[in-house]
């Protein structure tokens, strides 16, 4: 179980999230039904990134739809557009979006306007439209925007860090509950051994988590290390041994099990997720949060494997981090080998 | 029904005797929930854009200052070539490269098109669809300005073409707050880890200490059993849920557009079906220490996977089959759509359904795998 539940994880993800944003479900209500909107609708609907679920002919029934989930956005073209177009020279459409989810309402209404964009330039050109600035967008390293390079280094950093916290600090406080760490601690071994013991076998464990992870995301997922493996495991094992080092610091402080548990589970999960910075990127939280962030061991580690394994980048590149993760690991070590307790009460 | 209440009276003792517990049920969560949509903010504001302006001409430099000023771009520094911008990209200084070529400006008149450049860095997907997206729209507003300052000095002949604009509106969230999007997520998500993972370790600390055993041997039935256990963490995932919203209301002024009632059948029944899961947990693991294993799996799938940090609509096929059998992925889909636009009970049926068929089928399980003979 300890084998394969992260690895599942790791997969699971690494195939199943993606941050693409396709076969997006509008709406489409054509008030006009002339040869230009005809014409429009079928570029909205030929391109991947909307899929026209239905025509809705009132603001009720929009209404109605959004409050259903069926769709993301509403497309209005008003009457008389292509009479407006050839007469004015302008033509409005109304785009409404559920901005419930506010960044795929900016996402999708920047593709139909993007769409829209194409079509005025196509109409332009043939008729002479003057200075057209034409840009041309290059997805670099992911072109195909697929979720696992950006998801597969953090749930690295996640499911590691977690995994070595939680199993750490139970291991120990078992140990308590049940009694048998007195006999340990009567027995003539020094502290620093009986520490190093408990958490030998967890290291060994993630080692091998660490390579099988790294295994299948080179084998499925088209992820292999552009970057020295030597360089990637001596820093993933400088931040199992600081992971480790925070479930010993937890085991010292909790009584129970139940609480060591409590502690690494609900205190740590998802502060972890949403700090480590795969998710929400780190630079747009607040002073505060970013400081915190500063703490969490894990958002070093994410930089490291993203430098190392995806974009190939030497010790150069890394050795803020890496330093950083090593005095991590030296603070919590030292701060739990002195707060380990030779008697209990 | 006398020896239900007997049983409850049992486990509400049980559970309020560990100060320390309790405390941290009710803390942990409150206190995150105040601190993390603080943390989980995409509305993007700080796309950091390499330039490469290889022409250095009144329209560059005024496009620069157009994007820069906007707001949504800093500038991560000009470079004399691509090369040294896409290694600023790489160490991360840098998200998005402009690429200005020789003559911009000169051909632009000239040749009456021009191309620009622009490569990004698609490692974090959403940014890189925002950062295009907003890029592009001020290359847009750029391009029209240009168009009429130049009207009169431009050496072509002007002939406007018809334009197509578009009006567009944001419905539910005019000012486009990310907080009104993330913290019904995280409440569900706190919810999840309390509900599913408290009833789980309850069950099963009974099971090592041997107190289990004692009930075997009474005449109490599986059933009463097992609903004496869900109760009172069906009661304090209620209390939890309820300071959330209260939270959620103080600290971000976020008041449900739909009605209570709603979201609190939903909360029932998504209760019913996590704490099936929880009690599901406990009788397929002998150890605190497996039960907390399965969990963590579980929790962590369910919050990668349910939407509430990740768009379920961008999986592949099979994937989101797989969702539909998470009962969080129902649940926060639901608090978005009741907080947020005030879905009534009509157009959550579907969601409401699946969770108590989830729900039903989880607890079915649980209770045949409960052997009363440890």
């Amino acid at each position: 179980m300890l084998f394969g539940l992260p690895i599942a994880q790791i997969v699971l993800f690494g195939f199943a999230l993606s941050n693409e944003v396709k076969n997006s479900r509008i709406a489409v209500t054509d008030y006009s039904k002339d040869p230009v909107t005809t014409q429009l609708i079928d570029k909205i609907s030929s391109s991947s990134y909307f899929n026209i679920q239905r025509n809705l002919t009132s603001a009720t029934q929009i209404d109605a739809a959004f409050k259903k989930g069926d769709i993301r956005m509403a497309v209005i073209f008003p009457p008389n557009f292509s009479t407006d177009l050839t007469h004015t020279g302008k033509a409005t459409i109304q785009v409404i979006a559920d901005a419930s989810d506010p960044n795929l309402a900016t996402t999708i209404t920047n593709y139909i306007t993007r769409i829209v964009g194409d079509f005025n330039t196509t109409t332009a050109l043939s008729a002479g439209q003057p200075l057209q600035i034409l840009p041309e967008v290059q997805m670099l390293y992911n072109p195909e925007l697929r979720g696992a390079p950006n998801f597969v280094p953090g749930v690295m950093a996640l499911v590691l860090m977690l995994v070595c916290t939680m199993m750490t600090s139970v291991a120990i406080v078992k140990e308590k509950e049940l009694g048998t760490m007195e006999i340990l601690l009567v027995s003539p071994f020094k502290p620093i051994y009986i520490i190093i013991s408990k958490l030998t076998p967890n290291l060994l464990i993630s080692i091998v988590n660490l390579f099988v992870i790294l295994i299948l995301s080179a084998l499925f997922l088209d992820l292999g290390v552009k970057g020295s493996i030597v360089l990637l495991v001596f820093d993933s094992m400088l931040f199992i041994l600081t992971s480790l080092s925070i479930g010993l610091l937890l085991s010292i402080n909790a009584k129970t099990q139940q609480s060591a548990m409590m502690a690494s589970l609900m205190g740590m999960m998802l502060p972890t997720m949403l700090l480590t910075g795969f998710l929400f990127p780190i630079e747009n939280m607040p002073w505060p949060m970013q400081v915190l962030a500063n703490l969490v061991p894990s958002r070093w580690y994410f930089i490291i494997v993203k430098r190392v394994m995806l974009k190939g980048m030497g010790f150069g590149a890394v050795w803020k981090e890496t330093l950083i993760l090593a005095g991590m690991c030296f603070v919590l070590f030292a701060v739990s080998l002195r707060k380990f307790k030779i008697r209990l009460q | 029904m006398k020896t239900l209440l007997f049983l409850l009276e049992k486990e509400f003792r049980q559970i309020l005797r560990n100060k320390g517990i309790v405390r941290m049920l009710i803390i942990a969560p409150v206190i995150q929930l105040i601190l993390l949509p603080l943390a989980a903010d995409y509305s993007v504001k700080n796309i950091s854009i390499a330039v490469v302006d290889n022409d250095h001409s009144t329209a560059s430099q005024r496009l620069i200052g157009k994007i820069t000023s906007s707001g949504y771009f800093k500038l991560a520094g000009y470079t004399g070539s691509y090369k040294a911008a896409l290694s600023l990209v790489e160490q991360d200084k840098a998200d998005l490269v402009l690429q200005i070529p020789t003559h911009f400006e000169r051909d632009l008149v000239r040749e009456n098109a021009q191309k620009l450049y622009i490569a990004i860095n698609a490692i974090e997907g959403t940014k890189a669809n925002l950062g295009g997206a907003y890029l592009s729209s001020i290359i847009q507003d750029y391009n029209q300005e240009i168009r009429q300052d130049w009207h009169t000095t431009a050496t072509v002949s002007i002939q406007d073409a018809p334009q197509i604009s578009m009006a567009s509106s944001n419905w539910y969230n005019p000012f486009m707050n990310f907080h009104l999007y993330i913290v019904p997520a995280i409440l569900v998500t706190l919810v999840t880890a309390m509900a599913s993972m408290q009833t789980a370790f309850n069950i099963v600390q009974e099971k090592e200490s041997g107190t289990i055993e004692q009930i075997n041997v009474t005449p109490i039935k599986k059933y009463i059993f097992i609903t004496g256990k869900m109760i009172p963490f069906l009661v304090l995932g209620i209390i939890i849920f309820t300071l959330g919203l209260l939270v959620g209301w103080i600290f971000y002024g976020i008041v449900p557009v739909g009605n209570l009632w709603v979201i609190y059948i939903s909360l029932i029944d998504y209760l019913f079906a996590m704490l099936g899961l929880g009690l599901l947990l406990a009788t397929y693991s002998a150890t605190q220490m497996q039960a907390m294993s399965l969990s963590f799996f579980f929790i962590n799938i369910f919050n990668m996977m349910s939407g509430a940090f990740t768009a379920v609509d961008s999986m592949p096929g099979w994937a989101q089959a797989i969702v539909q059998t998470f009962p969080p992925s129902h649940f926060i889909k639901i608090m978005r759509m009741v907080v947020l636009k005030g879905s009534g009970l009509a157009d959550i049926t579907y969601g409401l359904a699946a969770m108590f068929v989830i729900g039903v089928v989880l607890n079915t399980w649980a209770v045949i795998n409960y052997r009363k003979t440890a």
